[in-house]
């Protein structure tokens, strides 16, 4: 080995992927990608301001009264999963969805996209799930639909779910309602349904006890709402993408800063672990049964208690505070007292190499 | 939780921050080898709780960052192969090529898989004797042991549909490389412990002797790496050149030796380019020849492809420590890790993707 002459250092760089000519994994990851998809595609196409608040739901009015409107696909693999599967998912997913929006769920839709080949065993399984999710809220499914595709062209189940609720008067949800000096709660440990799944995934079975954190956190919201009224001023279920793309979103569309404590944020052991082991970052993995809330500072520890008091709080945590600086970025302490940026999610997390 | 809290207490990260602003007199610039550790400086920000007098310089340790550009399209010219399993880290898919990543590869109809070992590629050639599967075999003297031990383990399976694409890199060469280079700056090192926990440290005893820099072997945590830094200042100011190490739980002098025995049989140094540095001589593994037989370049005919790498990023001068991300003209607007540019910007263990995730362009 030569060591004496010095290396001749040119300075190459590779020729920029300027725009992506087919749809990525990415796209559906809730992330930057997913975010760019929507804001240039769909928002110029489909544009009105209902859709334009971008909120978990589309809040319509009718009447006298303020109907919620949201709807979510899914498409999970496996289809069965520690802590749940895709029917219990499907009925979550979307009521919290509505939830976010302050609203109480009146009824659900169910669309099945099958796959040629599937036992008929596994969808009883999936139906009867959604059943009692469903009855466990205390809503119907009262309408849906059916497809098969050809086997190969499907995984199993899709399932599309819509749900319709109704807005209490007085309650105003809205993720611009979030202003300097409120306070960032959320209702426990985060990561968990991220972590779960990907345990059973194929190619990366680690044994562990975890089980998917998901849950309609319907009854809690309407609990806070009880409690702190219009003091709550922002729900948001951050799943795909995790709690930094959930709160990324909210400081960029209220235009206000947030601040986050890293060791106040709850996250248990199994999950700080495999999260570790497997090089994530586990502010992006995602949630299933979690709530991000925003209150008045005045209401937040009435707030806190309330969740503390629900079956679905009992690890709630303030986690951090809305400023006025750094409008539409996220900052976390660290802890070991350093400061840093949360950015959005950009593409798939991916587990690194060493 | 045990082994990670201790190493990420705030108490003892200010003892730390207190003792080097105490032995620090003048300014010094040290270069943190590893993209792991670069990572965890920015995200727990101990770059801002240093003293001004102390530059850190982030290192080209980076497998996916220094890998060449030619190899990235000869990943992509094979995946794209109908009888391929392409296996890889997940790192690796979104990283530039000539004119497409494997992500992309993977969206149109390439079957291209995350692995989380090699030998779950020898697995998956196990379960798919009717296909080729190559895997992807990238990263620092970390990674070679377990890529040998699939290659070995290909060959006492008998296995003639597993390949590997080898780009391995070694950082002792990398660091005389950066020493000897005109106008280096870096004063002295912390070496990167998990490259030291397989090696050991023996073989910068005479880099640190021969350029008269001190190498302080170095772990991940936060905790680790203010002692490292505080380390690496109090040889520099009381003018000693040596190897210390810090990472005393992880690290011996002699390191992993029956690991080392499996890497010596199935691996052998090679020259290697480094993407956005150059050629640096015996800076590489490569197959032996009696392992030939897996080696994926030749089995599918890409060893003739050539790639020209653009000059519209600073790469080279990042990696080399020349440069701070934010110092280029394209860092955060025609470069993203959306878009990246560079390899920097896209691996996890990348300077650029930490000042761009971690906000250090603000």
């Amino acid at each position: 080995m030569n060591q004496e002459s010095p290396v001749d250092f040119s300075l190459q760089c590779p020729i920029p992927i300027s725009d992506y000519p087919t749809v990525l994994l990415a796209h559906g990851g809730g992330g930057r990608l997913t975010q760019m998809l929507i804001e240039r595609m769909f928002l110029p196409a489909f544009h009105n301001p209902t859709l334009e608040s971008l909120h978990d739901g589309a809040v319509l009015e009718v009447g006298d009264a303020r109907l919620a409107f949201s709807t979510d696909s899914f498409v999970v693999s496996p289809l069965f999963f520690p802590g749940g599967d895709i029917g219990s998912l499907a009925v979550h997913g979307t009521v919290n969805d509505l939830a976010m929006c302050g609203a109480r769920p009146l009824a659900l839709s169910a669309g099945f996209i099958l796959e040629e080949g599937l036992p008929m065993e596994d969808l009883w399984r999936v139906v009867q799930s959604m059943q009692e999710a469903a009855q466990t809220v205390g809503m119907s499914v009262v309408t849906g639909d059916t497809k098969v595709v050809d086997r190969g062209k499907g995984d199993g189940i899709f399932i599309n779910t819509t749900c319709l609720g109704l807005i209490p008067a007085g309650v105003h949800v809205s993720p611009r309602r979030a202003r300097p000096g409120d306070v960032v709660l959320i209702n426990g440990a985060i990561a968990v349904h991220g972590i779960a799944i990907m345990s059973v995934r194929e190619g990366l079975e680690f044994e562990t006890s975890l089980q998917s954190d998901s849950a309609p956190l319907h009854d809690l919201v309407a609990r806070l709402l009880d409690v702190a009224g219009e003091g709550v001023h922002v729900l948001r279920d951050p799943t795909r993408g995790g709690l930094a793309s959930a709160l990324n979103e909210i400081a960029a569309q209220a235009g206000v800063g947030i601040r986050l404590e890293e060791a106040r944020i709850p996250i248990g052991e199994e999950v700080r672990g495999a999260c570790e082991i497997l090089g994530l970052d586990p502010l992006y993995v995602a949630n299933e049964g979690k709530c991000l809330v925003i209150v008045a500072r005045e209401m937040a520890e009435t707030v806190l208690a309330a969740m503390q008091d629900h079956p679905l709080g009992g690890e709630a945590a303030i986690i951090g505070e809305v400023v006025a600086e750094h409008p539409g970025k996220v900052f976390l302490r660290s802890r070991i007292g350093g400061v840093r940026v949360v950015d959005m999610l950009s593409g798939e997390q991916l587990p690194r190499i060493c | 939780m045990r082994f990670v809290d201790e190493y990420r207490n705030e108490a003892d990260a200010q003892k730390f921050v207190q003792a080097i602003r105490q032995v620090v007199t003048r300014p010094w610039t040290i270069m943190e080898i590893c993209g792991g550790q670069t990572h965890t400086l920015i995200r727990t920000g101990i770059d801002q709780l240093l003293p001004p007098e102390v530059t850190l310089i982030h290192g080209p340790g980076c497998p996916v960052c220094v890998t060449p550009l030619e190899l990235i399209d000869k990943a992509i010219a094979i995946a794209r192969r109908p009888e391929v399993i392409f296996a890889s880290f997940g790192d690796m898919l979104r990283v530039p090529g000539s004119e497409t990543d494997l992500l992309s590869v993977k969206a149109q109809g390439g079957d291209v898989r995350i692995v989380y070992s090699p030998l779950d590629a020898v697995k998956l050639a196990q379960k798919h004797p009717d296909r080729q599967v190559v895997f992807f075999a990238v990263g620092f003297e970390t990674t070679a042991p377990a890529n040998a031990m699939a290659v070995w383990q290909a060959r006492q399976l008998g296995l003639t549909n597993f390949s590997i694409l080898c780009s391995h890199v070694l950082v002792p060469p990398a660091i005389e490389a950066i020493l000897s280079a005109p106008n280096n700056q870096v004063q002295g090192f912390l070496a990167a412990g998990h490259v030291c926990t397989v090696m050991g440290y023996w073989q910068y005893e005479p880099i640190a002797e021969k350029y008269r820099v001190p190498i302080v072997v170095t772990g991940f945590e936060p905790l680790d790496l203010l002692q490292g830094v505080y380390m690496a200042l109090k040889a520099l100011e009381e003018g000693r050149y040596q190897v210390e190490n810090q990472y005393v739980r992880s690290v011996s002098r002699e390191g992993n030796v029956p690991a080392q025995r499996l890497v010596g049989q199935v691996f052998q140094a090679c020259d290697r380019q480094w993407r956005g540095i150059g050629l640096i001589p015996g800076s590489g593994y490569g197959l032996r020849p009696e392992f030939a037989a897996f080696d994926a370049e030749q089995r599918f005919d890409v060893a003739g492809l050539t790639a020209q790498e653009s000059a519209l990023c600073i790469a080279g001068e990042i990696l080399q420590g020349r440069k701070k991300p934010h110092e280029c003209p394209a860092f955060g607007s025609q470069c993203t890790p959306e878009h990246p540019l560079g390899a920097p910007m896209v691996s996890s263990e990348g300077a650029c993707a930490a000042y761009y995730r971690y906000g250090r362009a603000q």
